[in-house]
């Protein structure tokens, strides 16, 4: 609530457009990371395809931009619109992917989210009505009240979904919920037997996955006013929802966060004084060297230096 | 004659070509001890997965307190009360030992309970099978032994109606055996059935009220552990003629 409170006087004081853009591309991979993590962290389902729920998120929310064009008459009423619809197809996507967590595990079930993200890129481009390979283009409400710019509106709603993204997964992480995630992750056979409904949960966490995928997904088009398959339903997008709460830690919600805040800000000063190719060898290169040196990640690394602190 | 707490009716099950059950009969009353027996390779690690639920037979009926469970899901089964240990335990490896027990109070006892109130029933269950000191330790820093415990308790945490055992004292000296089993004997008078499977002789003979033989997925006897020791039938398979 005082996150929320204190974005949004930045935004009534504050008005440099470029770093409302970096810190929208900051917010929302902390979106796309926590729910990379619910599935990936939690549930052990190493998920490589967050490009094509990403990008159903967005095309879904850019179609219902173009169609309805409520964004002038009721500004405040349509960016819920499009989380919740962007949310719900990709869910149902999610839901798809869940029911193939039933038949395939470990290393063929991430290639197969791979697969997942270049069949969404084909369809796309083959798609007129969604713009092909030509790409769509998305205008920003002019005005909005309250605020003098729609990005600055925009970056205060990412705010907001960013809260709830975090307070979500932390919320699973902490119930009975999470606990049987985790139960799923290190030996399916064994939590059946207790009692774990595995199947269900796996369901559930390929859902709540894909839907916050989806929602960041709703808020792209706006963002970046033209829509393009390739760029969109990217493997860079999934790369870095992976590595992100990787390199933070997966074991608990801090990681993706950190992870995402970390490695967010690192990669937009890299696009800026370096180049878009360097910004993401250093993902690469991060991503390696915590895969080998440090596993837990760096909340891995906090909690291992707190706990020499007390010895 | 009351009804048995647990009924495997000419239950077949097929690995490809290869016939690891065909037609076994298997009943245990409420309150029993019963040891199954056989040969490696007999077909008694596939009767216990397709008892949970793990697998699922070609044919056959399973019934469980008169109910046919043979369709039934193995988180289904392990809340009706059927819980089992694995012969390789099968820990929860990023849990302490105490969230181990957790997963099975939360998700199979009966009543849901709060996440302290299963810690405190999961520490009372370690200090029955008598490896309190070990609940703030992950699995991965267990000897063996241990973590056969810790599958014990781990399935005793599911208030279990019928428990079956594979294999758990496999490894366990002499004096680790008699506690074990003294440890079975209270659980038994408490009124869980229990299905022994067992090499270690003198457990499964000392402990089972009735034996069951398997080989070949098949019966090939049954009785008392005197009249098993005294099978003609028994002794080949074992021993060869």
């Amino acid at each position: 609530m005082l996150l929320f409170l204190g974005a949004f006087l930045i935004t009534q004081n504050f008005h440099n457009q470029y770093y409302y853009l970096a810190a929208f591309t900051v917010l929302q991979y902390i979106i796309l990371s926590q729910g990379w993590n619910i599935l990936g962290g939690y549930t052990g389902y190493v998920n490589f395809g967050t490009g094509a729920f990403f990008g159903v998120g967005a095309y879904t929310s850019a179609m219902i931009v173009k169609t309805f064009k409520i964004g002038k008459s009721a500004p405040f009423l349509e960016l819920p619109i499009l989380f919740i619809a962007g949310g719900l197809v990709a869910a149902l996507l999610g839901l798809g992917l869940g029911y193939l967590t039933m038949r395939i595990k470990g290393i063929y079930f991430s290639i197969s989210t791979l697969a997942l993200a270049f069949v969404t890129v084909t369809i796309i481009l083959n798609i007129d009505a969604l713009g092909g390979a030509t790409g769509l283009y998305i205008i920003r409400p002019r005005k909005i009240p309250f605020f003098t710019n729609y990005m600055e509106f925009l970056f205060l709603v990412m705010v907001a979904l960013s809260i709830f993204a975090v307070a979500f997964a932390r919320y699973i992480e902490n119930s009975w919920i999470g606990r049987g995630l985790s139960a799923v992750r290190d030996d399916e056979d064994a939590a059946e037997c207790t009692g774990v409904p595995v199947l269900k949960l796996k369901v559930f966490a390929t859902m709540a996955s894909s839907t916050l995928m989806g929602v960041a997904g709703a808020a792209y088009p706006y963002f970046v006013t033209f829509l393009e398959p390739i760029s969109t339903v990217s493997l860079d997008v999934g790369v870095n929802s992976l590595a992100m709460p990787l390199i933070g830690g997966t074991s608990t919600w801090a990681g993706p966060l950190v992870g995402a805040v970390l490695l967010g800000i690192i990669q937009q000063i890299a696009l800026v004084t370096l180049s878009p190719e360097y910004s993401l060898l250093v993902i690469g290169i991060l991503l390696v060297s915590f895969v080998i040196l440090a596993p837990e990640g760096i909340v891995g690394l906090f909690r291992k230096f707190r706990a020499s602190l007390k010895k | 004659m009351s009804q048995p707490l647990l009924e495997v009716q000419q239950v077949f099950k097929n690995f490809g070509g290869f016939a690891a059950l065909s037609g076994v009969n298997i009943y245990v009353n409420p309150g029993e001890r019963l040891g199954l027996i056989g040969p490696n390779g007999s077909g008694k690690t596939t009767m216990i997965n397709c008892i949970s639920g793990l697998l699922t037979p070609e044919k056959g009926k399973i019934i469980f307190e008169g109910n046919d469970i043979t369709q039934m899901t193995p988180h289904h089964r392990a809340r009706a009360g059927i819980m089992r240990t694995f012969q390789i335990p099968k820990p929860f490896n990023s849990m302490t030992v105490v969230e181990n027990l957790c997963i099975p109070l939360e998700y199979a006892a009966e009543h849901k309970t709060s996440l302290s109130v299963a810690e405190e029933e999961a520490r009372k269950i370690l200090t029955l099978i008598g490896i309190e000191a070990l609940g703030d330790l992950k699995p991965t820093g267990l000897t063996q032994v241990d973590m056969r415990k810790m599958e014990l308790a781990r399935s005793l945490a599911g208030r279990p109606k019928l428990l079956i055992l594979d294999e758990v004292m496999a490894g366990l000296s002499g004096s680790e055996v008699d506690e074990i089993l003294e440890i079975l004997f209270k659980l038994n008078e408490q009124g869980i059935t229990i299905i022994m499977i067992e090499h270690v002789m003198r457990a499964v003979l000392g402990f089972s009220k009735r034996i069951s033989v398997l080989n070949t997925g098949l019966n090939i006897a049954e009785g008392t552990p005197d009249e098993i020791l005294n099978n003609p039938e028994v002794e080949k398979v074992y021993l060869g003629e």
